[in-house]
């Protein structure tokens, strides 16, 4: 079982970003993900600087992902997009496709890639038109269950795939989920900002800005353009299950310094073969793995 | 301009069809389609009928398979196109690439239309699945701005539909899984947002409460109108104020830009609402059905009637309506 850390999701500084990286380099995680999902203003960091970042991951002996921006709908975004599969592809690293249009460079370049959890893989067809376009690895949509995973890996299997097309399986393991995708800026909203003149307020939310139900649940994480969970899901001490079912990558999300120690604890459990992990907090969720509603706590 | 219309029902069919619809979507009657209500949705038999119906007055019948096949029951999606081609569908709405896949594979010759449960939001992605699937069609996500439309639709890849009238889905659709995160279930796997079966109206003295699933998506004072929890349109609590994060309860209407969507190369308009009734379908199809005349008739002069605007706000969520994403401000 190999660990992953995801893109950073939220809006961060140049600064904090080079020294979140500089201690990923010395963490136990096997795959690093970079590059900016969410919103195209992000621009602390330009497309040379994560490239050189990746660079300097790759010396260090990480296997290094780029990943791409999930929505996109301006011709400029466009170009980003097609720039960075390029370059990418030019010096040889992996890129984690969110969006069909990311796959349409992709595979014109023949060039592998990993399919994002919002490319709505259902089945195990799916996932063969996927592996055709040149997908290597893949994270299942977020609302799916242990179960549903074990069917289509079985399918893609009965498909003949798993030979002519080996395919690896990452899931979220830690980290707040993201919902939803919308052309309207939260969290500009919350400040009755046009998105247009938003100030970069989201540097200002480096975890997200937590919405509450009016008696008290933990409802959202509003970032930007992104709607995410209240809870964190937590399938830490699931790792195992996961792994008997034919999942390779346990990915975990960077959300704040904690989250370079949780990679250390998942490592040592991984070394150790024991399940514990983390304990399931009242700020965690594990629903969706566990065939309930996302946002519940089931118990295992 | 084609007048893409909703049925639910047969009479709801019959009512976009004597009101002037080009072409009438529809579901059958499981979880493959986006609108997957208690009594809502065709049959065989029924199906049949609202086919011989349109076919007598010259309007198209689409058939949406349009959410998401699970593996265990992939062969029901499968059965699903089967049908919509034996008994001669005009067109197949779809959304996930297996559900493509197999049409393209079986049945070479059939009109594939990309859902916007596809969420397709540039032409790159559009090239996919013009590519791989021989799509004809693409329906746009209701999260692109007018000139991002223009964009998508000058770049020629494939016909581009776009919704006109009905709920707005503020999120990227097919792209959302707030309604599973809370209930279970969700428009990709089970056809549904925000499920009636979850919704729950409790009287707290004075204050009304909308629940979902037991999570409390709005109150209501006694001078307020209530809504239907949809859950992405309650109030909630963030930065310490207490309003709708995300959206209000508005529907979407784009009768003012309508021909600036024709000039766009919009080659078809959706009216969303196949749960709505056949009351609904007959007043909202024809309100379009005279917009599109109008405007055919004399585009440069084309202007919208107090009346009409009137007559829709009264259908819609909230008694609003909205540009949505079309209009820049909105995002």
């Amino acid at each position: 079982m190999k660990i992953s850390l995801a893109p950073i999701g939220y809006f961060w500084g140049k600064k904090a970003v080079y020294e979140f990286y500089e201690a990923a380099a010395e963490s136990d995680a096997d795959i690093i993900y970079l590059g900016e999902t969410v919103c195209s203003k992000r621009r602390q960091l330009k497309l040379d600087d994560w490239f050189e970042i990746a660079a300097k991951l790759q010396d260090r002996g990480k296997e290094v992902v780029l990943s791409t921006l999930a929505l996109i709908e301006a011709e400029s975004e466009l170009h980003a997009l097609k720039q960075l599969c390029h370059k990418a592809a030019d010096q040889g690293y992996l890129v984690e496709a969110n969006d069909m249009a990311a796959i349409k460079f992709l595979s014109d370049l023949k060039h592998p890639f990993v399919a994002g959890a919002a490319l709505n893989i259902y089945n195990a067809r799916s996932l063969k038109v996927i592996a055709e376009a040149g997908a290597v690895r893949w994270q299942p949509p977020l609302e799916l269950s242990a179960e549903s995973l074990s069917d289509i890996l079985g399918g893609y299997s009965n498909l003949g795939e798993s030979e002519k097309h080996p395919m690896e399986t990452e899931i979220l393991g830690y980290g707040h989920m993201t919902l939803a995708y919308s052309a309207r800026c939260y969290t500009a909203r919350a400040y009755d900002y046009p998105k247009d003149q938003c100030k970069f307020i989201c540097l200002d939310h480096p975890q997200g800005m937590k919405t509450k139900s009016q008696d008290g649940l933990d409802i959202f994480t509003l970032n930007g353009i992104q709607t995410q969970s209240g809870k964190c899901q937590n399938l830490l001490n699931q790792w195992q299950d996961a792994r008997k079912r034919g999942v390779d990558v346990i990915r975990i999300t960077p959300e704040n310094d904690e989250c370079l120690n949780i990679v250390q604890q998942l490592s040592n459990a991984i070394k150790a073969g024991t399940s514990s992990v983390l304990p399931i907090t009242e700020q965690h969720c594990n629903g969706y793995w566990n065939r309930i509603p996302g946002m519940e706590i089931a118990e295992v | 301009m084609e007048l893409v219309c909703p049925a639910g029902s047969l009479p709801a069919f019959q009512q976009a069809v004597d009101n002037g619809a080009d072409a009438v979507y529809i579901g059958f009657k499981d979880n493959t389609n986006a609108r997957h209500f208690a009594g809502l949705n065709f049959d065989d038999r029924k199906a049949r009928k609202a086919l011989d119906y349109a076919r007598s007055k010259g309007v198209k019948l689409f058939v949406a398979i349009n959410t998401y096949a699970q593996e265990a029951n992939w062969q029901r999606w499968q059965d699903s196109v089967n049908k919509a081609v034996d008994f001669g569908a005009n067109a197949l709405i779809a959304a996930d690439v297996s559900v493509m896949d197999y049409a393209c594979e079986h049945h070479p010759d059939l009109n594939l239309h990309l859902s916007v449960q596809g969420s397709a939001t540039n032409y790159a992605a559009l090239e996919f699945y013009v590519d791989r699937f021989n799509i004809k069609r693409a329906v746009l996500p209701r999260v692109l701005s007018l000139k991002q439309v223009q964009q998508v639709a000058a770049s020629h890849k494939v016909d581009v539909e776009v919704f006109g009238f009905g709920s707005l889905c503020i999120m990227a659709e097919g792209r959302c899984y707030l309604s599973s995160y809370m209930t279970g279930e969700s428009p990709n796997t089970e056809g549904v947002c925000s499920p009636a079966k979850f919704v729950e109206w409790k009287q707290e003295g004075e204050v009304l409460e909308s629940r979902l699933n037991d999570v409390l998506i709005d109150r209501y004072q006694p001078d307020e109108k209530a809504c239907y929890p949809t859950l992405c349109k309650g109030r909630f609590e963030t930065a310490g104020k207490t309003y709708h994060v995300l959206e209000e309860p508005t529907s979407l209407n784009t009768l003012n830009i309508l021909p600036e969507l024709q000039k766009a190369g919009v080659k078809a308009i959706k009216i969303e609402g196949r749960q709505r009734s056949p009351a609904y379908v007959a007043k909202v199809v024809s309100i379009w059905r005279q917009a599109i005349d109008k405007m055919n008739a004399n585009p440069e002069q084309f202007e919208t009637e107090a009346q009409w605007m009137k007559e829709l706000n009264g259908f819609s969520e909230g008694s609003k309506t909205t540009l949505g994403a079309y209009s820049r401000p909105w995002q």
